[in-house]
């Protein structure tokens, strides 16, 4: 369990530990807790909700464990080594041959994000404790908060692509359930329906990926590696070896890509996320912030080669993933600022910044994105958490920031404070977490030579600066509004949230703990609310310091333990070694200055002997100028969107107030924002309703009409036919002989009836005149 | 052929122990109910021992060869035999139809359907068994085509007697259109019989001679294959028997021909048409593939349009079977393992699915879907295994659906050799389209039925409170065990791959894997 | 010859059976009439068997009287049922059977 590393010429024996090799474990601890909660929550005196939590910190433990021995393994290793994974696989099924593997997949990647995604899981259950307090489907809430963990953890530690898959949709399964979780509500459930609907479509792109990557990779991997052509580790390599043919590995990585589109909510496929705020805002919190909409970065950054070689990046020109990825940051940073509502203004802000992350991806900055990751699930989950707060305990469950809040500042100091700490590590600012992803992001497209792009970056840092001031001004300043002011709706339990409220009318729970809240206005939350708040504030701002670039190589801790080396290596995943015998790595050509480290072939070229595990990318180096500037950016977006804010707000300016609807330009972007681009009507009201309606119809009356027609139509015309047949030949030709025979026989029955008088003596008469003209006749013709 | 087991009875047993209990029962009077039903369970469940324990004696080390062969003379002046034996892919369909039986059985307890009768109608569903076993084990042509349309006759009187209000047309059509089809397949059968030196009508030895005859004969034969196994599946544009079946037939009917007999027709293609025809196949596959991608979309395009809960389930099996036919129109060992795979997936998933929708036409005497609203507030067992069905037939995986569809697609990217590549994929591209309309039309219906309020009609105090109750004693027992084995097959698909692989291989020796 | 005699009193015997059947009305005596052509046939029978010195006929002869045996047993009943039923056994009145 210790570090243990012994270097030979020409292999580096790797420490491993119990927790690293069984990391799979992490996700059978929710998974087998998901079934004790079925089968036996409701009898606990907790309702389940313990045996969620346990399995929450027990995952924790093992994720903390296997993290602690990852690190010591990356400790233990030489400088720059390639740092294999810990790799396990047991047979799941065959099929003609092939052998599909479950297991697991450790490295740097996996640890983070296990670490991550067991984290926010605890707190979040922690806090739903609180939060869903005396909800009536309690149970229910933590066994879907349960699994959905279990098949994230899952995902995470997928050895290859099925068992991916398996998370994936274990993931879509309890999405569905949870937004839908008040679905007495029509609005709940259609938005469950249409989240789960979306990323079913972008799994259109998994299945085929997966299946024309399989296919094309099986061969080689088979041969090379032992592995299957499903395998992380056998397509990673696999992707860089040279073997690939352009289409089929081109189209693959498009194929996946569009999968994460669809989770990650990414342009065009982002208008689900928004919608699926309409679940409880731990699930906001937890699935649609911080964990879940982050598989589709997780899955590029999972098999990042396949995309590189895909998608030629680093090729000099702009590919698909940078393309949308700044597509999306801009036009989701654009609809945060017509949001009223909190929670809508926080997943704008997610689907911006998952822009970021692919972004960054798509422009060869993997680690940044990955740091990103990492930073953002901690301060979005706090402003999640936050708003759920505010709504719990001052707004009576809205989260209408124009109508229900504004002033909390002095009821929720603490909610207040985290809130302000996530914003700011949001909006990028030094030296908060999230200037040290996000920043980093926009200096490495930049320094890949995608300058557009990276422009396209500041200028999302701006918006977002901006509308988050915009959000923060609307709720903790000002004078308080509507529910917060103590008001009590009465259109307030027609608001899709307030479903919430209407629990103790169906009459399952008794105490309905929530109007409690309503008489005693705005308040700070239980600490079983504000204890995950301030862990998760405090993370957000120090959690950057993992990856610190500006304060030298002694931070960047986050690269050396995340980032996989692209040294050649050989088959077994053991790095030669420069000098070696048989050595095989290739002196680089253009050592770069800049990077680390000397430059590897993998990415660019393929190697002669042994395989690359990962590409070689570039780091821009930390540059005080270049931060400056970004800082200023925010600046000026914070200090513009504040004046802006006060005046229209605050001061109700003639100037601005009602602008929209003066400048004609500016009420048209005002619309175009409002209708969400009209991407929603585009998707619901012509295409799910063209399919819905007019064309399943139009498939069903030509099922119907034709092809039923059709059968039918042989049937009328058989029994069209049979009747003539019956009347014209049966009855006439047939028939006519038959009866012909009939009477015939009718005609000599009557004729001879005479014959039949019924008296013996004449039948005698008869038989014995009949013998004797016999035996005339035998006579005759005897002689 | 040699014999591999001593067990050879087992077969003959298993297949007829049903007629035995219907002798048994036409002696007891028709008033005597329970001890009428008691005498089919008993039955039912005395022949799913004698399955049990063939699979007990089952090779599974030579899953691929025929196992427990019999072999005696039948009707010698035609050269038909009684020849039966079980192979690994016989195997789960032989065991699945007995499980369904007594499973259905079990649900009739209290759920028979007016106009009663029990006595006839559990003597149906033994003669229905008998037909079934028959069909899966049977290595003769003669005698696999007499259990095919022994299988017919019971059905026709179930949906006819005990069907809902347009039975009549529905069981005529049923019956006329499969009989269509299997006049085809007749004329097939003995044109192959025949064309092989009318020698015998045993499957292995038109295997061996069915490849000296000529590419245009055997196209020729297998179209008129086609056609009775297609009508069976059923198959775009074949399909127009299921809908109307499906929604006139009582729920145990339902139940037993999308559990078993659409497997009948798949069932054929594997086990007869294609390894006795190869060039043939070869030359037809790429339409069959067609005709499956086609199917799929449709399929689920009519489910979308549908305002009946059964009809839409019934439609898609339409769907649902195009996977099958998918993956066995690659002639791969991949595709056609997925395609056996999804069968018994589909059997389990859309015959739990009629059984629900059996249960909710009980409770709510309507399966209109817009009538019925809030299932999960009313019977919250029940809508969540409305809400379970419907996520293993989309294909979640861990569930059994997954298994037979993912594994289908893949196949279709790399066809045997000598198929068009491109058509192919472009035909996988379709099949995935498919599964989001699949996730489409059953989350719609799951949302429609389940989530939200009752409507005003159902609500509470409207006078069907009583029979808004939830799942009961009898549907427990008829489920669970259907619950458990889709939840087991999705989680370990090994299981049964296990046991198809070898058999499949064998099947496919003549394209060479 | 030896045989014509046995001829000619068969030839006798079945004409004035044939008579009776024909001409007599009385059931009883109808039956007996039937008896007359059957032993004539027998006499016959006998004849030619004597005369091949085969025991062929002797066989039939025998097959006939147990044969005529069983019909007159028959013929009788009814004759007596008849007679219980109708109070006659007038032939003439008998003729339900007519078509």
């Amino acid at each position: 369990m210790f570090a243990e590393a012994t270097e030979t010429a020409t292999e580096v024996v790797l420490s491993s530990g119990w927790f690293l090799e069984h990391a799979w474990v992490i996700p059978v601890i929710p998974a087998l807790s998901f079934f004790l909660i079925i089968f036996f929550g409701k009898r606990m005196p907790k309702k389940g909700s313990e045996f969620g939590v346990a399995s929450m910190f027990g995952a924790l433990v093992f994720a903390g464990g296997a993290a602690y021995q990852w690190i010591q393994r990356v400790n233990g290793a030489p400088e720059g080594a390639f740092i294999s994974p810990v790799v396990k696989t047991w047979t799941w099924w065959q099929n003609s041959g092939v052998s599909f593997g479950i297991g697991q997949h450790v490295d740097g990647l996996t640890v983070a994000i296990l670490l991550v995604v067991a984290f926010i899981s605890t707190l979040v259950q922690i806090y739903s404790l609180e939060y869903l307090r005396g909800d009536r489907r309690y149970t229910h809430f933590f066994a879907s908060l349960t699994l959905f963990s279990a098949g994230m953890l899952n995902m995470v530690v997928a050895e290859n692509m099925i068992q991916l898959i398996l998370g994936w949709e274990i993931m879509g399964l309890c999405s569905f359930l949870l937004i839908g979780h008040w679905w007495e509500e029509g609005a709940n459930s259609r938005a469950a329906l249409k989240a789960f609907f979306t990323t079913r479509t972008g799994d259109i792109g998994l299945l085929t990926g997966t299946a024309i990557l399989f296919f094309s990779a099986n061969e080689w991997t088979t041969k090379t590696l032992g592995v299957s052509g499903f395998s992380i580790r056998g397509l990673s390599s696999w992707a860089l070896s040279g073997d690939p043919g352009h289409a089929a590995i081109t189209m693959g990585a498009i194929a996946l890509f569009i999968a994460a589109i669809g989770k990650s909510g990414q342009f065009p496929l982002h208008t689900w996320l928004p919608d699926a705020m309409a679940g409880p805002t731990p699930v906001s919190s937890l699935l649609h912030s911080s964990t879940m909409v982050v598989a589709g970065v997780f899955l590029v950054a999972r098999v990042y080669p396949v995309f590189f070689k895909g998608m030629e990046i680093l090729g000099g020109s702009a590919n698909f993933i940078v393309v949308i990825g700044g597509i999306t940051i801009v036009i989701a940073a654009l609809l945060a600022f017509v949001q009223t509502d909190i929670k809508k203004v926080l997943a704008y802000s997610t689907v911006s910044q998952l822009g970021y992350m692919m972004m960054g991806l798509g422009a060869g900055a993997w680690l940044p994105a990955v740091f990103h990751i990492f930073t953002h699930a901690f301060f979005k989950a706090c402003l999640f958490l936050g708003a759920g707060s505010i709504s719990h305990s001052s707004s009576h469950h809205s989260f209408e920031m124009k109508k229900d809040m504004g002033g909390l500042r002095k009821f929720m100091p603490i909610t207040f404070g985290t809130w302000v700490i996530s914003t700011l590590a949001l909006c990028g600012v030094f030296p908060f977490s999230g200037f040290f992803s996000k920043d980093e992001i926009i200096d490495n497209v930049g320094h890949n030579g995608y300058n557009v792009f990276m422009y396209v970056g500041l200028a999302g840092a701006f918006l977002t600066a901006a509308y988050m001031t915009r959000a923060t001004y609307l709720t903790f300043f000002g004078q308080p509004r509507g529910a917060s002011a103590g008001e009590h709706h009465e259109e307030e339990s027609h608001d899709s949230h307030a479903a919430h409220d209407d629990h103790a009318d169906h009459g399952h729970d008794a105490h309905d703990s929530h109007d409690a809240h309503a008489s005693q206005g705005p308040h700070e939350s239980g600490w079983l609310i504000t204890v995950p708040l301030i862990i998760l504030a405090t993370l957000a701002l120090s959690s950057g310091f993992l990856n610190a670039l500006p304060f030298g190589e002694k931070f960047e801790n986050f690269k050396k333990w995340v980032e996989p080396s692209a040294e050649v290596i050989n088959p077994t995943g053991i790095a030669y070694v420069v000098g070696g015998i048989g050595e095989a790595r290739i002196a680089s050509e253009t050592p770069s200055e800049e990077s680390g480290h000397s430059k590897s072939p993998c990415g660019t070229e393929t190697p002669e002997q042994g395989v690359c595990a990962a590409p070689q990318l570039n780091h821009a180096p930390f540059k005080w100028s270049k931060a400056a500037m970004s800082m200023l950016i925010v600046l000026a977006g914070f200090l513009l969107s504040l004046f802006v804010c006060i005046q229209l707000y605050e001061k109700k300016n003639k100037k601005f107030v009602g602008l929209t609807e003066r400048n004609k330009v500016l009420g048209f972007g005002y619309k175009l924002l409002v209708n969400k681009y009209y991407l929603d009507v585009l998707y619901e009201k012509i295409i799910v309703r063209s399919i819905a309606h007019p064309i399943s119809a139009a498939v069903y009356w030509f099922n119907q009409k034709v092809l039923d027609g059709v059968v039918n139509g042989a049937g009328t015309t058989a029994k069209g036919i049979a009747g003539w047949v019956y009347r014209n030949i049966d009855q006439r030709v047939v028939d006519g002989a038959v009866n012909g025979t009939g009477s015939v026989a009718q005609g000599a029955g009557s004729a001879l009836r005479p014959v039949q008088s019924g008296k013996v003596n004449q039948y005698g008469a008869l038989l014995f005149g009949a013998a004797a003209i016999g035996a005339l006749v035998l006579v005759i013709v005897n002689t | 052929m040699e014999v591999i087991s001593n067990h050879n009875w087992a077969l003959t047993v298993g297949t007829f122990l049903p007629l035995v209990g219907v002798l048994i029962m036409l002696f007891i009077p028709k008033a005597e109910e329970a001890l009428i039903k008691s005498v089919a369970i008993a039955t039912a469940i005395a022949t799913l021992a004698v399955g049990i324990y063939t699979m007990v004696q089952f090779d599974f080390g030579n899953a691929g060869a025929m196992q427990f062969v019999a072999e005696h003379d039948w009707i010698s002046v035609i050269k038909s035999s009684y020849y039966i034996g079980i192979d690994g892919i016989s195997l789960p369909l032989y065991l699945l139809s007995m499980v369904i039986t007594v499973l259905v059985m079990i649900y009739s307890w209290d759920h028979v359907p007016s106009p009663g009768n029990p006595k006839a109608f559990f003597i149906l569903m033994l003669i229905l068994q008998t037909g079934m076993a028959g069909t899966f084990i049977a290595r003769d042509l003669i005698l696999f085509f007499v259990f095919f349309e022994l299988v017919l006759l019971p059905m026709y009187f179930m949906i006819g007697v005990w069907g809902g209000e347009n039975r009549q047309y529905a069981s005529l059509k049923f019956f006329l259109y499969t009989m269509f089809g299997s006049a085809l397949m007749l004329v097939a059968f003995l044109a192959l019989f025949f064309k092989t030196g009318a020698e015998s009508f045993s499957i292995p030895f038109l295997i061996e001679e069915g490849m000296n005859i000529s590419r245009t004969t055997q196209i020729w034969i297998f179209a008129g294959m086609f056609v009775g196994f297609a009508v069976k599946v059923p198959m775009f544009p074949f399909h127009t028997w299921l809908p109307d079946a499906h929604t006139q037939a009582p729920t145990q009917g339902s139940v037993i021909l999308a559990a078993v007999l659409l497997k009948l027709g798949t069932y054929g293609f594997v086990r007869i048409a294609i390894p006795v025809l190869p060039e043939a196949a070869k030359a037809w596959a790429p339409y069959i593939g067609g005709l499956a991608v086609i199917g799929i979309i449709y399929g689920s395009l009519g489910c979308l349009a549908q305002t009946d809960m059964k009809r839409l389930i019934a439609f898609s099996s339409v769907a649902h079977m195009g996977f099958v036919m998918l993956g066995i129109s690659t002639l791969t060992s991949f595709g056609m393992n997925a395609a056996m795979f999804g069968m018994v997936a589909h059997g389990l998933i859309t015959g739990m699915l009629f059984f629900v929708a059996g249960s909710v036409k009980e409770r709510y005497h309507t399966l209109e879907i817009k009538r019925i609203s809030g299932m999960l507030l009313q019977m919250p067992k029940l809508g969540w295994i409305l809400g379970f069905c419907a996520m293993a037939s989309l294909g979640l995986p861990g569930l059994a659906g997954f298994w037979g569809e993912f594994p289908a697609i893949l196949s279709a990217y790399q066809p045997a050799p000598g198929l068009s590549v491109n058509v192919f994929r472009a035909y996988m591209v379709i099949a995935a389209i498919g599964t989001v309309f699949a996730a489409g039309y059953l989350l719609w219906l799951f949302q429609r039925i389940a989530f939200g309020e009752p409507t005003a009609e159902f609500a509470a105090g409207h006078g069907h409170d009583e029979d808004l109750h939830d799942v009961n004693k009898f549907e427990w027992i008829a489920w669970t065990p259907l619950l458990i084995a889709i939840v087991v097959f999705g989680v370990y698909p090994q299981l049964m791959f296990k046991v198809l692989d070898p058999a499949v291989g064998v099947t496919l020796k003549a394209f060479g894997g | 010859m030896f045989v014509n005699q046995f001829l000619i009193l068969a030839a006798v015997l079945f004409c004035i059976g044939v008579y009776g059947v024909i001409a007599r009305k009385n059931a009883v005596l109808v039956l007996m009439s039937i008896e007359l052509i059957l032993n004539s046939v027998n006499i016959n029978l006998l004849a030619f068997s004597m005369r091949n010195g085969s025991l062929d006929g002797h066989t039939f002869a025998l097959y006939i009287i147990a044969i005529a045996a069983a019909e007159v047993g028959v013929g009788l009943a009814m004759v007596l049922l008849m007679y219980r039923n109708r109070r006659s056994i007038d032939l003439d009145e008998l003729s339900e059977m007519k078509g």
